[in-house]
C-alpha cells in the first residue's frame, strides 16, 4: 500500500482540469460535454459526463488503477474494452468495477489500490 | 423467462452486426441488436484513417464516418439497438440471455447472428503487466474516442496494419512514437501505411523485440533488442528507450465464447486468428438458424466484416421466407464477389484460402 501515497502525489501534480486531447487534426476540437465531480482516493476530480472512469483517471495521470492482492503490483489500462479486467477499481464500495467501460456518475467515490477480491 | 421474440437477434453492434441488421430489416424482418458497449459502431468508432478498396467498400471514407453511416441506416430501417446489454448465456433453442440495467432478459429469436468481434492478443515480456503496456485498440479507444492521452512517448510492437495505423494515430494525438519493433524480418502491413509513419520519422525496426519494460508504478523505460532468424535475442544489441507507453499490436483472436456455448462446431485456422465456427457460404454455423459474421468468424477487416454481415442478414431473412429464391441467389453471388475482391492481393489471398477451408469444413460434415 506504500505506493498509493505516490499515486496521490501524482494527482496533486497534474493540472486541475486534467489533460485532454483538445485539438485533433482529423476529429477536430473536443466536443463540449457537461462536467461532474468524482472523488478518487479522497481527491475531487472533474470528469466529462458519460466518459468511462478510466478516462478521467488517465486525464489526471493516474495510470495504476489497482494493486494485486498478493504482490501489490500495479495494474491499469490494458485492453480498454472490458475484456481483461486489469483496470478494476472500487466504486461506492463495490469492488471489481471495470473502470474502462463504466461511465462516471456525479459524486462517485472511487478508490484505486484495492487488490482483487 | 422469455421477454422478447424478434425475428432476428444480432449480438454485436459493430460493422458486421449493423450491416446484418440493415440487410435483414430492409427485407422486412424485425431485428433487435444487443451490444455491451455504451455506443454502437464497434471498432469503427476508433478508426480515424481512410479505408482502401473500391467505391462500394467505402474507399476514401474514414472508419468513424462509416460507423456513423451504418448506425443511421440501421435506425432508418427501424432496427432496435439495445446498448449496455451484455449477453451472458446461450441455451438450446436458441435462447439468448442478456442483462440490461441489472435485469435479466430472455430472447427467443427465430434466427440469431453472432457478430461478437475479437479480442486483442498480448505479448509477454518482463514488465508487461505494468500500467503503460496497453493494446493498440486500447490506445485507439482512449485517444480517439475518449480523447485522453495514454502517455507521452510510446513504442509500438508489431508492424502489421494495426501497428502502423496506431503509431500514426498516436502521433496525430500528440503522443510521440519513438519506434515500431517487428519480430519478423519484414514489415507486416501495407506499404502505404508504412510510408506514412516513415514520413513522420518513426523508425520501423524489423527483427527486434522488447526485452523488458521497467518502472515502479508504471512504465518509464523499455529495453529493445535484436533477434536472429530463429527469434533468439542477439547479445549486445540492447537499446534503452525512454518511453512511458508500450502499444501491443500483435494480432487478435476471434471471440467465440457465445458460439461455443451455442454448440457451434469450430475449426482451428491459424490464418484467421485461431478457432472459428465453421460456416456455410451464407454464414450459417453448424447450429441451424445461427449465423456468424465479422471477426468472430476469422480476423479480417471492417470492410470484410460489413460484407459478411450483409451475407448473414440476407441468409437469415431468407430462412424466414422473406427473400425469393432468385433474389437470394443473386445477392449471395454479389456479396461473395465483393468479399473475393477484398480477399485478393498478397495479404488477402491467404485469408481467402482459409475462408474457403472453413466453408469446405462446414460442407463436409454438414450440420
Amino acid at each position: 500500500m506504500a505506493q498509493s501515497i505516490e499515486d496521490k502525489r501524482e494527482i496533486a501534480m497534474t493540472k486541475a482540469e486534467g489533460r485532454r486531447i483538445h485539438q485533433h487534426p482529423v476529429l477536430g476540437p473536443l466536443e463540449y460535454a457537461e462536467e461532474c465531480t468524482i472523488i478518487v482516493d479522497s481527491t475531487p476530480l472533474r470528469a466529462r459526463q458519460g466518459e468511462p472512469i478510466l478516462a478521467t483517471l488517465l486525464a489526471y495521470g493516474i495510470r495504476a488503477t489497482r494493486r494485486t492482492e498478493k504482490r501489490g503490483e500495479p495494474r491499469g489500462l490494458f485492453c480498454g474494452i472490458g475484456l481483461c479486467t486489469d483496470c478494476m477499481v472500487t466504486v461506492n464500495g463495490t469492488p471489481n468495477v471495470r473502470s474502462c467501460v463504466t461511465p462516471v456518475e456525479a459524486g462517485m467515490v472511487i478508490s484505486t489500490g484495492a487488490g482483487e477480491s | 423467462m422469455i421477454t422478447d421474440t424478434p425475428d432476428i437477434l444480432i449480438v454485436g453492434a459493430g460493422p458486421a452486426g449493423l450491416a446484418a441488421a440493415v440487410e435483414a430489416a430492409g427485407r422486412g424482418a424485425s431485428v433487435r441488436v444487443v451490444d455491451e458497449n455504451t455506443r454502437p459502431g464497434g471498432q469503427l468508432l476508433k478508426q480515424t484513417h481512410k479505408f482502401f478498396g473500391s467505391e462500394r467498400h467505402f474507399a476514401g471514407t474514414r472508419g468513424v464516418d462509416i460507423g456513423a453511416k451504418l448506425i443511421q441506416e440501421a435506425r432508418e430501417h427501424g432496427v432496435d439497438i439495445w446498448l449496455e446489454t451484455p449477453v451472458v448465456g446461450v441455451f438450446d433453442g436458441l435462447v439468448v440471455m442478456a442483462v440490461k440495467q441489472e435485469r435479466l432478459l430472455g430472447f427467443r429469436p427465430r434466427c440469431t447472428v453472432f457478430a461478437t468481434g475479437a479480442g486483442e492478443n498480448a505479448a509477454a515480456f518482463p514488465g508487461w503487466t505494468l500500467p503503460g503496456v496497453i493494446t493498440a485498440g486500447a490506445a485507439q479507444t482512449f485517444v480517439n474516442v475518449h480523447r485522453v492521452p495514454v502517455g507521452e512517448r510510446a513504442v509500438v510492437v508489431g508492424s502489421g496494419n494495426v501497428g502502423l495505423i496506431v503509431a500514426y494515430q498516436l502521433m496525430q494525438a500528440g503522443i510521440d512514437v519513438v519506434a515500431i519493433v517487428e519480430a519478423l524480418p519484414n514489415i507486416g502491413g501495407w506499404g502505404v501505411h508504412a510510408a506514412k509513419v516513415r514520413r513522420l520519422g518513426i523508425p520501423i525496426l524489423p527483427r527486434h523485440t522488447i526485452k523488458e519494460a521497467r518502472g515502479d508504478s508504471h512504465v518509464d523505460q523499455v529495453v529493445i533488442q535484436q533477434i536472429d532468424e530463429r527469434f533468439r535475442p542477439v547479445a549486445g544489441t540492447e537499446k534503452l528507450l525512454e518511453v512511458d507507453t508500450v502499444c501491443l499490436a500483435v494480432g487478435m483472436t476471434p471471440r467465440t465464447r457465445l458460439a461455443e456455448m451455442a454448440g457451434c462446431r469450430l475449426a482451428n485456422v491459424p490464418a484467421l486468428g485461431g478457432k472459428v465456427p465453421v460456416h456455410s457460404l451464407g454464414m450459417e454455423t453448424s447450429v441451424t438458424g445461427l449465423y456468424v459474421a465479422g471477426d468472430v468468424s476469422g480476423i479480417e477487416e471492417a470492410s470484410t466484416a460489413i460484407e459478411e454481415g450483409k451475407l448473414a442478414g440476407l441468409s437469415a431473412a431468407s430462412a424466414l421466407g422473406l427473400v425469393e429464391r432468385g433474389e437470394y441467389e443473386e445477392r449471395l453471388g454479389s456479396y461473395i464477389e465483393a468479399l473475393n475482391e477484398l480477399r485478393s492481393g498478397p495479404f488477402g489471398v491467404e485469408r481467402r484460402r482459409a475462408k474457403d477451408d472453413v466453408v469446405r469444413s462446414y460442407e463436409q460434415t454438414g450440420t
